[in-house]
């Protein structure tokens, strides 16, 4: 294992991980032929190359060190060598997980696209590689530039695989996730100027180190929080979601629900919470309010969804909805919750968009009510379907147990109304996957078409069960996630708790919302 | 007999005027064929300035009595312009060829209205000023009205005709009123009159006539009315030579007035600038949205890289001036690359400008298209496309000089601006193919591929051409 060890610290592993997807691409470029050769050889090409990304961002965790709470697997490069500004990337226990989250999907979406994309496959496969660089770039960027490049680089691949490959009213949804999180990153981009022209620099690991005056940090807060809330996305920035799922091809769901909102609670986690801790303890109890609006509002609205898409994206908000909360909250539990509970969700919603995209691909219809009675006529997907159900409620030996359990009891140290407010949750969210379970599973199967439907196929099994495993393996032995992110999550906690306590006795979010009016 | 005063820091300039002069003779001798000869000779004359004024290292020198000066600066400032102006030249020749407009005549008017740019830039006295830009604007006019049988090319000539002799009359009238209260026209006597403050009142009143003068050359809102119509009517690669060269000596001359000779008066013209730059980021992204016709649409995003642009100018600081160097550097390559599209958009050989005959380019023409998003993205500043850097820049300046506030509109108008870049990408990509395009000639394809590379290498190493707008920007300042 040592030498392995060896040969993996040799290598820039994480620039590897993160530009092989795009050396992928490039070869599909270069492939020449037929329309349909060249659609066949760009989707092995694909598969072949997220399968190998995955491969070595694996070879990331073998190596990882989960003792320390520094960065690892350092790679350092000039940019602008005259503004401080480097090409940084490293890992640490935070971000390593996420990495491999990104590259795990991956895969899969490019399996679940092999026959359901049939227009410009080449131009898809492409789209999907370079998404996947920049979303690895993003969670290993040590360098505020570095991440904000990434951050804002991976629109313009989603815009376009909504917009060629969706359904629906796709041009309407591509413009709507596009500007909207546009318009909250600029914002993000101002704040870091901000924080470049305090510190000098944008280097993470520094300007984590520095600290920002009092007043500077209630605006930078701001421009974080436009940013990231909308990414995330919270209650009442959310309302592009539900588009951008509905009318996205499957696997653009499945990214988008998997990593994409990640990005947000990433942010929050990496940058909001360390580098502003006064600004974050005062505006804790607003972020409270949101995520609890987030977490009842848009459970009740899942409640009376007739898409099945609609109904999972509102169900992505309001678990997002726990992740805010827990991470605010500040304690260990709760921030190792949150990011269990992103994780979790990463791969228990990406999964359930799979199996839309299952059924859809059948009868290409998201509808609920068109359906019913599967159990009978695709007993396999049944079960498939009901394990990832169960994980979304948050069923004890499940991925979605731990993570909402552990922001629960973390959360209710810090506030417990909170926590009460948001164990509701819970309860709704069992209702609505139930019910939705209930309406397309079980019933009589009676009609025609929907009796004519087969069974998952080879491919969709191989699709499925890697994610059924990594479902139970979370839900039944989370300790090696857990680990993972033990040792970063104390060391961001225990500064943050420092400074919780200092300002126990500080002027309330109200007065200081007074004080910035003024 | 007086002695001749120091020549060499104009060699530039004096090698085009009388490469112009010569290649004007053959084209009298021998009259169209010399069109190709006379383009190509043009963009070898510019080359050799730029070589020559790359020579001198930007040694700050002053002649011809105070006129006329040189620094890194307006050695910067003139390749650039140099740059723009060759590419535009490439993409003329390729379009006269074309549409049987050959006239050997159109490059050099480019080659004048280019050389009256340099001076401009290098003007160092008012009166120099105001002849540099009546050398530049004269072939410009010439050059908007060139296809003469056309109604809207002849509209749009006698528009900038009138409305730039006007503002040419506001901008000397700002020049008397400097000169009348200040009791100068070098930059040197005004900046020294004007120290710290101590301007008369009358200055003020002059610096605001200059500055809508300057503005109207730059088309910065609220002088920006004729840049639509110009650049609907004018030919193609007309309008991308009109959106690159005089947009670059413009702001240098901008620049180069407000902090040199008016510099102590920061304070008081300050606010004019951030006015109009607000201005024009807000109207460019806005009045964008609505456009059908994709020159227009062009203009209006100009606008707005206008706006961007001055606000390192109203900074007024080094890193400011970096900025809007850096930015116009890049905008240039941008600008070119999407009229090099715009360019090509040829349907049965006839050209067509709505942005609707892009629909489904993705399909019919799949590396014109991913090269116009790549620059439709870069303008919008998304990452990893050039484009973000040139706003990163004035951002920055704009927020260690505390317009904190300025930035924050500049980003939210960036973000509409988004849309309306968006809107060509979707009609692009999401669309189903309209009316296939022809077959785009090779310096075209050549010249918007290269653009398009262009902005990912930019993004990838910025650092040489910061570091050249940087002591560029550097020399402007004193001390």
């Amino acid at each position: 294992m040592t030498a392995l060890a060896n040969f993996v610290d040799g290598l820039p592993i994480l620039s590897l991980v993160t530009f092989l997807p795009l050396v992928g691409a490039a070869i599909i470029l270069s492939v020449r032929g037929e329309e349909e050769t060249v659609a066949r050889q760009a989707r092995y090409i694909a598969l072949w190359t997220t399968l190998l990304t995955f491969v070595l961002s694996v070879f990331i965790w073998v190596g990882f060190d989960s003792s320390t709470a520094a960065f690892q697997f350092e790679e350092r490069l000039e940019w602008l060598p005259q503004y401080k500004i480097t090409y940084r990337m490293g890992v640490d226990g935070i971000s390593m997980l996420f990495v491999i989250l990104s590259t795990f999907l991956m895969p899969l979406c490019i399996l679940a696209s092999w026959e359901a994309v049939h227009k410009m496959v080449r131009e898809y496969m492409i789209a999907f590689l370079v998404l996947e660089t920049m979303m690895v770039g993003m969670f290993c960027a040590m360098d505020m530039v570095l991440f904000y490049v990434f951050f804002e680089g991976v629109l313009i691949p989603m815009f376009i695989i909504i917009g060629v490959w969706g359904g629906g009213r796709r041009v309407y949804s591509a413009f709507k996730f596009f500007l909207y999180t546009l318009t909250g990153s600029v914002l993000l981009l101002i704040a870091m100027l901000a924080m470049y022209f305090y510190a000098g620099t944008t280097d993470i690991p520094t300007l984590t180190a520095t600290h920002f005056p009092v007043q500077m940090q209630y605006w930078l807060w701001f421009g974080l929080f436009a940013s990231f809330a909308v990414k995330v996305p919270m209650w009442p920035v959310h309302t592009w979601l539900p588009d951008a799922h509905v009318d996205a091809p499957t696997a653009g769901s499945v990214i988008l629900a998997g990593v994409l909102l990640k990005m947000g609670g990433y942010g929050f986690l990496r940058f909001s919470l360390p580098m502003l801790p006064e600004a974050s303890v005062a505006f804790t109890p607003f972020i409270y309010t949101l995520s609890v609006i987030a977490i009842i509002y848009t459970s009740l609205v899942a409640l009376v969804q007739q898409d099945m898409k609609k109904l999972i994206a509102y169900s992505s908000v309001a678990h997002m909805g726990f992740v805010t909360i827990g991470v605010f909250a500040g304690t260990q539990q709760a921030v190792q919750g949150a990011i269990f509970q992103m994780l979790s969700h990463g791969v228990v919603s990406g999964a359930l968009f799979l199996a839309v995209g299952v059924v859809y691909d059948r009868l290409h219809t998201r509808e609920i009510d068109r359906y019913g009675g599967l159990v009978n006529n695709m007993p396999m997907y049944a079960v498939v379907v009901m394990i990832f159900t169960l994980a979304a409620v948050g069923l004890p030996g499940t991925a979605g147990f731990v993570g909402e359990f552990l922001v629960l009891t973390g959360s209710f140290q810090a506030n417990s109304w909170v926590a009460l407010l948001a164990a509701t949750g819970v309860i709704l969210g069992a209702a609505y996957m139930l019910y939705l379970y209930r309406r397309v599973i079980f019933g009589e199967l009676t009609k025609a078409d929907v009796k004519a439907m087969l069974d998952l196929d080879r491919r969709e099994i191989i699709i499925f069960a890697p994610v059924v495993a990594v479902v139970l393996w979370m839900g039944i032995y989370p300790t090696p996630f857990l680990d993972v992110t033990n040792v970063a999550v104390t060391n961001i906690v225990s500064k943050y708790q420092a400074v919780v306590g200092a300002t126990a006795s500080a002027p309330s979010a109200a007065q200081t919302m007074l004080a910035l009016l003024r | 007999m007086a002695a001749l005063p120091n020549l060499e820091p104009a060699f530039p300039e004096i090698l085009l005027i009388l490469a112009g002069m010569a290649f004007l003779l053959i084209g009298v001798f021998r009259g169209r064929e010399s069109t190709t000869f006379t383009t190509w000779a043009s963009i070898g004359a510019m080359a050799v300035a730029a070589w020559l004024i790359h020579a001198a290292h930007g040694v700050p020198v002053v002649t011809f009595g105070g006129l006329f000066a040189v620094n890194a600066f307006t050695a910067f400032a003139k390749v650039l312009t140099l740059l723009g102006a060759s590419l535009a030249l490439i993409m003329i020749n390729s379009w006269s060829q074309q549409s049987g407009v050959a006239r050997f005549e159109i490059p050099l008017l480019v080659l004048f209205a280019t050389v009256g740019m340099m001076l401009m830039i290098s003007a160092n006295d008012l009166i120099a000023l105001y002849v540099g830009l009546e050398l530049q604007s004269l072939p410009l006019y010439v050059l908007a009205a060139v296809n003469r049988d056309n109604l809207r090319s002849t509209e749009a000539g006698v528009k900038y005709f009138v409305l730039g002799a006007l503002a040419s009359g506001l901008l000397l009238y700002g020049a008397s009123m400097v000169y009348g209260f200040s009791g100068t026209t070098t930059f040197a006597g005004i900046a020294s009159a004007t120290q710290s403050g101590g301007g008369h009142v009358g200055v003020l009143i002059g610096i605001v006539f200059v500055i809508a003068g300057l503005s109207f050359k730059v088309s910065a809102v609220p002088f920006h009315m004729w840049t639509p119509d110009v650049y609907e009517g004018s030919s193609t690669p007309i309008t991308a030579f009109f959106s690159v060269a005089p947009k670059i000596a413009g702001l240098a001359l901008f620049l180069r007035v407000l902090v040199g000779p008016f510099g102590g008066m920061l304070a008081e013209w300050q606010q004019v600038v951030i006015a109009i730059s607000l201005l024009s980021m807000m109207w460019g992204a806005f009045a964008a949205i609505v456009q059908k016709n994709i020159k227009r649409l062009m203009a209006y995003s100009s606008i707005g890289h206008v706006g961007y642009a001055l606000i390192g100018l109203a900074v007024g600081t080094v890193e400011g001036a970096r900025g809007m160097l850096f930015y116009m550097l890049i905008y240039i390559v941008m600008s070119i690359g999407a009229f090099a599209c715009i360019l090509a958009m040829r349907v049965d050989g006839k050209a067509v400008e709505d942005v609707t005959d892009l629909s489904g380019l993705a399909k019919t023409r799949p590396g014109m298209a991913a090269a116009m998003a790549a620059l439709m993205f870069s303008m919008a500043g998304i990452p990893p496309l050039a484009g973000i850097w040139g706003k990163f820049y004035i951002f920055v300046a704009a927020v260690n000089a505390g317009l904190v506030w300025l930035a924050v509109v500049g980003v939210l108008a960036s973000a509409v601006a988004a849309y309306y870049y968006l809107r060509i990408v979707k009609i692009m990509y999401f669309d189903e193919p309209g009316k296939a395009l022809d077959q785009p000639a090779i310096s075209t394809a050549i010249l918007y591929g290269l653009c398009s590379l262009a902005m990912l290498g930019l993004f990838l190493v910025p650092a040489p051409f910061v570091n050249g707008a940087s002591i560029a920007a550097k020399s402007l300042f004193p001390g």
